[in-house]
């Protein structure tokens, strides 16, 4: 079986001297592949790789999943550094460089439309978490235990103890929305457009709290610092949330057209 | 373009799988449906498909649950009656407050 072809991004064309070294999945050199005034990046997938079903078990292993998720990411961000670049989604293999020059050629107007409507911008990723006061909760404290005799009593105590719990929780948490959603309006107000993510759970990730908050700002790649910033004293000056700025990062979430994205 | 380097690469840490994940599966150009992009004729659905099976619970403790609202993954079924759903709840409200006739 003869070599099929991983797109990481469709892009304006580049010096191919700074994609020197660049390394794609599974640590083949990146070529490109080009149509008039656009160029598609793209490695070689291995023959043992390309069949279809090692790769999709590749897929489905975690370690694996984040191994060329990373790769795929970081062949993106190199070439976004350099030029407008359209970061296409993991996994889009072709047959062939054949196959990636048809799609060039077919989606060309829609490629240049994307890539004009994003040349020069980049996005900002804020997410904003709430800290719950008894972070450690679930089992009382030594002190917070009633001595009281009696198992109902201790029973009362308990549940008063959990409502009181909830109750504080609900309010960090109704707290924690109010000021997401002024820190929003603040941050949107500086940037070109916005995306609302669904928020992320932290179980698997060390994450500062609990996510109430998840968007992707675009902006001019010249304002990302300051959108970055103000962001950080947003999150500084409220004493109830953490904020947590990531990027800049390839327009990822701007790349489907609000009128008619195409699944 | 971007001119300045990674935050996150500046403080030294790589960016956060789940924030990579969200963005490399679910962002980005979307290119199955008037062309078929395969996976070796495999649709990028059925990638999607599988990894919902294999990876759930690990996927959605990461946050990830695009597929719950991808329109393509969705039976058309459930979204039929939705539809249907929301159809009859107007006619609910519309009966309530008095501004519908009932036919027949």
């Amino acid at each position: 079986m003869s070599a099929a072809s991983y797109t990481y991004a469709v892009a304006r064309p580049f010096d191919p001297t700074r994609a020197a070294g660049l390394v794609g999945v599974d640590g083949a050199a990146i070529h490109l592949v080009r149509h008039q005034d656009l160029v598609a990046v793209v490695s070689p997938l291995a023959p043992a790789d390309a069949d279809e079903t090692a790769l999709r078990a590749r897929l489905e292993t975690l370690a694996e999943l984040e191994a060329i998720a990373r790769t795929h990411h970081r062949v993106v961000a190199a070439v976004a550094a350099c030029t407008p670049t359209l970061p296409f989604r993991l996994a889009t293999v072709h047959r062939s460089d054949d196959r990636v020059a048809q799609l060039l050629r077919r989606e060309y107007r829609r490629f240049r439309e994307t890539l004009d409507r994003l040349a020069g911008s980049v996005e900002v990723g804020v997410k904003i978490y709430v800290q719950h006061a008894d972070a450690s909760a679930g089992a009382m404290s030594v002190a917070e235990r009633p001595r009281g005799s009696g198992s109902a009593r201790v029973g009362r105590d308990y549940l008063r103890y959990r409502r009181e719990q909830r109750d504080r929780r609900q309010h960090a948490w109704r707290r924690a929305t109010a000021a997401a959603e002024q820190m929003d309006a603040v941050l949107a107000g500086l940037a070109i457009d916005r995306r609302q993510h669904r928020t992320q759970s932290a179980e698997l990730f060390a994450a500062p709290g609990e996510n109430v908050f998840n968007a992707a700002y675009l902006v001019d790649a010249g304002h990302a610092e300051e959108l970055a910033a103000r962001a950080r004293r947003l999150g500084a000056e409220n004493p109830h949330v953490t904020i947590e700025v990531t990027g800049p990062w390839p327009p990822y979430s701007f790349t489907g057209s609000e009128h008619g994205e195409r699944t | 373009m971007m001119e300045q380097g990674l935050w996150h690469e500046r403080q030294g840490a790589s960016p956060n799988l789940a924030d990579i994940l969200e963005r490399v599966l679910d962002k980005g150009l979307i290119i199955a449906g008037d062309i078929k992009i395969n996976l070796l004729d495999i649709e990028l659905l059925t990638i999607k498909l599988r990894l919902l099976v294999a990876s759930v619970d690990k996927a959605k403790a990461m946050g990830i649950d695009w597929w719950e609202h991808d329109p393509a993954l969705s039976h058309p079924r459930p979204r039929q009656l939705a539809a249907e759903n929301a159809r009859l709840r107007k006619q609910v409200k519309a009966l309530e407050t008095g501004t519908l006739k009932v036919r027949r």
